[in-house]
């Protein structure tokens, strides 16, 4: 057997890679990628470091605490976790099925000469900056969102999670521009794991006479770990998302059901308050928080690419269509 | 309804959800664009583009401070940032593979997904605790970090573009390793990553949250490296949240300017990447 994997490795590793100047440019551009590694060491080992005070003094109640008020030294962050989350999830249930769609459209609906400018145009909303989702939030979805406050009936806003006053800035907010910035990103990445997805699939499903929708079914169910990992891609994003939401959140320290009701996020706070951080304590609580966000966010990306991967290495397992030699040999036969 | 008519129903139906999402989703792309032009374009005036702010409460002013400070930012990340982004991702792409090279791309793509703001406490933490003053170094840090991994992964990505036989031709000339990397493989992907950086510059330009703490903007006109220094996006925030009339005025146009940038260098990034595809792929 010539071809391979195996044949590819030989080449590779010539013996020259061990010495002279090959290895010496093995050596440079590896201690070159090797800073890669250490930044992101660095960046664990100093959010450590400068949360230890925090960490010793609070322990685990500094995550159920409930009221923060750095005049009086009280460091209770779960209003920002629950803010962090609540957002979040609001913002993956709004953007999820709409970035799906688009998925779909883009990768199997959309004729052949709409495609290339269609997922162009949904880049172009990935590469708007969050500052100016922000700016467009505080003077055109916020008001709108208030009309629409102020605009519901009152039996409905009896409900706990339509309670408080109607400011605009609040979860709704919040959530409403987290779906808008999450929903580019998210649908390109599904767009490439439906890709990704044998033809085969496709062809054995419209072969047993299913319609569009079942082929398709059929599609995203053979890329379904690909697909949930698009879209806890797209979830890790809002977790740290911090200028459009700080913008337009309402910035309260308060957890609740509410989607009206102004709340606060994990990133918000630390871009609310970080300068003002006087004390060591203070400023040691919110490097905590960073820390938990470094790490939720960690999780969640290192999780979403697994799945990814997962995916992409089981299809390159399948053959793409039936042997070519086979179906010529039926023929002859 | 018979049972093959209630399944083409449903199928018709999902095809029209499934355009009706990229329509939904390409609304707030309109809408943002609309009052980007509506509202930008006429504040961006000569004035908004060469001069400096006035004092708080007067109206006029520009942002003449934070154009160049956003110039001296950006020059400063991509001074160590992108040597460490294209030989990192060279590395990878050359040795893809060895466990090592996949462990650096998995770094990669981590720092890639770090939250923004976490990049910002980092850089305070490194370059303005130890002096105690925020400055433009700092600045220029915390963005640094955020481009190397950007840069890291579209050089590999590009890298991958070129054909395998590039590289066996030129070894099998004689060239060593090394050789036909840098002669051979990394000039015919130079477009690509030329415009990869582009790609990484137009990211960075738009980031806010990491320079709260490290560069801290600036009202005053300064290219000084170890003092605060003005950044567009920070003061179209500064701007956004005041209660200044004129001064959301100017954060708009700041805003028009800041898309405008950023569009045009992902059109010429994506022109270029597409270029490069059709001669390779």
């Amino acid at each position: 057997m010539i071809q391979g994997p195996g044949f590819k490795n030989s080449v590779r590793r010539s013996r020259s890679d061990r010495r002279g100047p090959d290895a010496l440019f093995r050596r440079a551009t590896g201690a070159v990628a090797t800073l890669v590694i250490l930044l992101a060491a660095a960046i664990a080992f100093e959010l450590l470091r400068l949360s230890r005070l925090s960490i010793e003094k609070f322990g685990l109640k500094f995550w159920t605490g409930k009221i923060w008020d750095p005049v009086s030294g009280e460091f209770g962050a779960s209003p920002f976790l629950w803010g962090t989350l609540y957002s979040s999830i609001l913002a993956l249930l709004v953007a999820g099925p709409i970035a799906i769609g688009i998925a779909v459209f883009l990768s199997e609906l959309a004729p052949g000469g709409w495609r290339r400018p269609l997922s162009f145009l949904t880049e172009l909303l990935a590469a708007i900056p969050s500052i100016v989702y922000g700016l467009w939030g505080v003077f055109v979805l916020v008001p709108l969102i208030r009309k629409l406050e102020t605009g519901m009936p009152e039996s409905l806003r009896k409900l706990p999670i339509f309670s408080g006053p109607p400011v605009g800035v609040g979860m709704l907010a919040a959530a409403a521009i987290l779906a808008i910035m999450v929903i580019p990103f998210s649908s390109a990445v599904a767009r490439e794991v439906l890709r990704a997805v044998p033809a085969s699939q496709r062809e054995a499903a419209y072969a047993l006479g299913a319609t569009r929708f079942e082929a398709i079914r059929a599609v995203l169910f053979h890329g379904r770990t690909g697909v949930i990992g698009a879209l806890l891609l797209g979830f890790g994003r809002a977790l740290g998302e911090t200028m459009a939401v700080t913008m337009v959140i309402g910035n309260n320290p308060k957890a609740s059901l509410s989607l009206f009701a102004p709340q606060h996020t994990m990133a918000a706070v630390l871009a609310n308050e970080f300068t003002e951080a006087a004390d060591d304590l203070y400023l040691a609580a919110l490097v905590e928080i960073g820390l938990v966000l470094f790490v939720v966010t960690l999780v969640v990306n290192a999780l979403s690419r697994l799945l990814i991967w997962s995916l992409e290495r089981g299809s390159r397992r399948i053959p793409p269509v039936a042997a070519p030699e086979a179906v010529s040999g039926a023929e002859a036969a | 309804m018979s049972r093959s008519t209630r399944r083409r129903a449903v199928s018709a139906l999902f095809s029209a959800a499934c355009a009706a999402s990229v329509i939904f989703a390409l609304v707030p792309l309109a809408l943002i664009l609309f009052y980007l032009l509506q509202k930008g374009i006429g504040a961006l005036e000569w004035g908004f583009l060469f001069h400096n702010p006035k004092p708080v409460g007067e109206t006029g002013g520009g942002f003449a401070n934070a154009i160049v400070g956003t110039l001296v930012l950006i020059g400063l990340a991509s001074l160590f940032a992108v040597p460490i982004g294209v030989i990192a991702g060279l590395y990878v792409a050359e040795y893809r593979g060895s466990r090592f090279a996949t462990l650096v791309r998995f770094a990669a793509d981590a720092l890639n997904g770090v939250p923004s703001i976490v990049v910002g406490i980092f850089a305070y933490s490194v370059a303005v605790m130890p002096v105690r003053r925020f400055s433009a170094i700092a600045g220029g840090f915390a963005l640094g970090v955020m481009m190397i991994p950007i840069i890291a992964r579209t050089t590999e990505e590009l890298l991958r573009l070129v054909p395998e036989s590039l590289r066996d031709g030129a070894l099998a000339l004689g060239a060593t390793r090394s050789r036909a990397a840098w002669s051979v493989v990394l000039p015919a992907a130079l477009p690509g990553i030329l415009t990869g950086i582009l790609v990484a510059v137009a990211r960075i330009a738009g980031e806010t949250a990491p320079l709260l703490f490290t560069a801290f903007g600036n009202r005053f006109f300064s290219t000084r490296l170890d003092q605060p220094i003005a950044a567009l996006t920070v003061q179209i925030y500064t701007y956004a949240v005041s209660p200044y009339e004129d001064w959301h005025r100017q954060a708009w146009a700041g805003a028009f300017l800041l898309v405008v940038v950023v569009f045009v260098l992902s059109v010429a990034a994506r022109l270029a990447t597409r270029r490069l595809e059709r001669m390779h792929g």
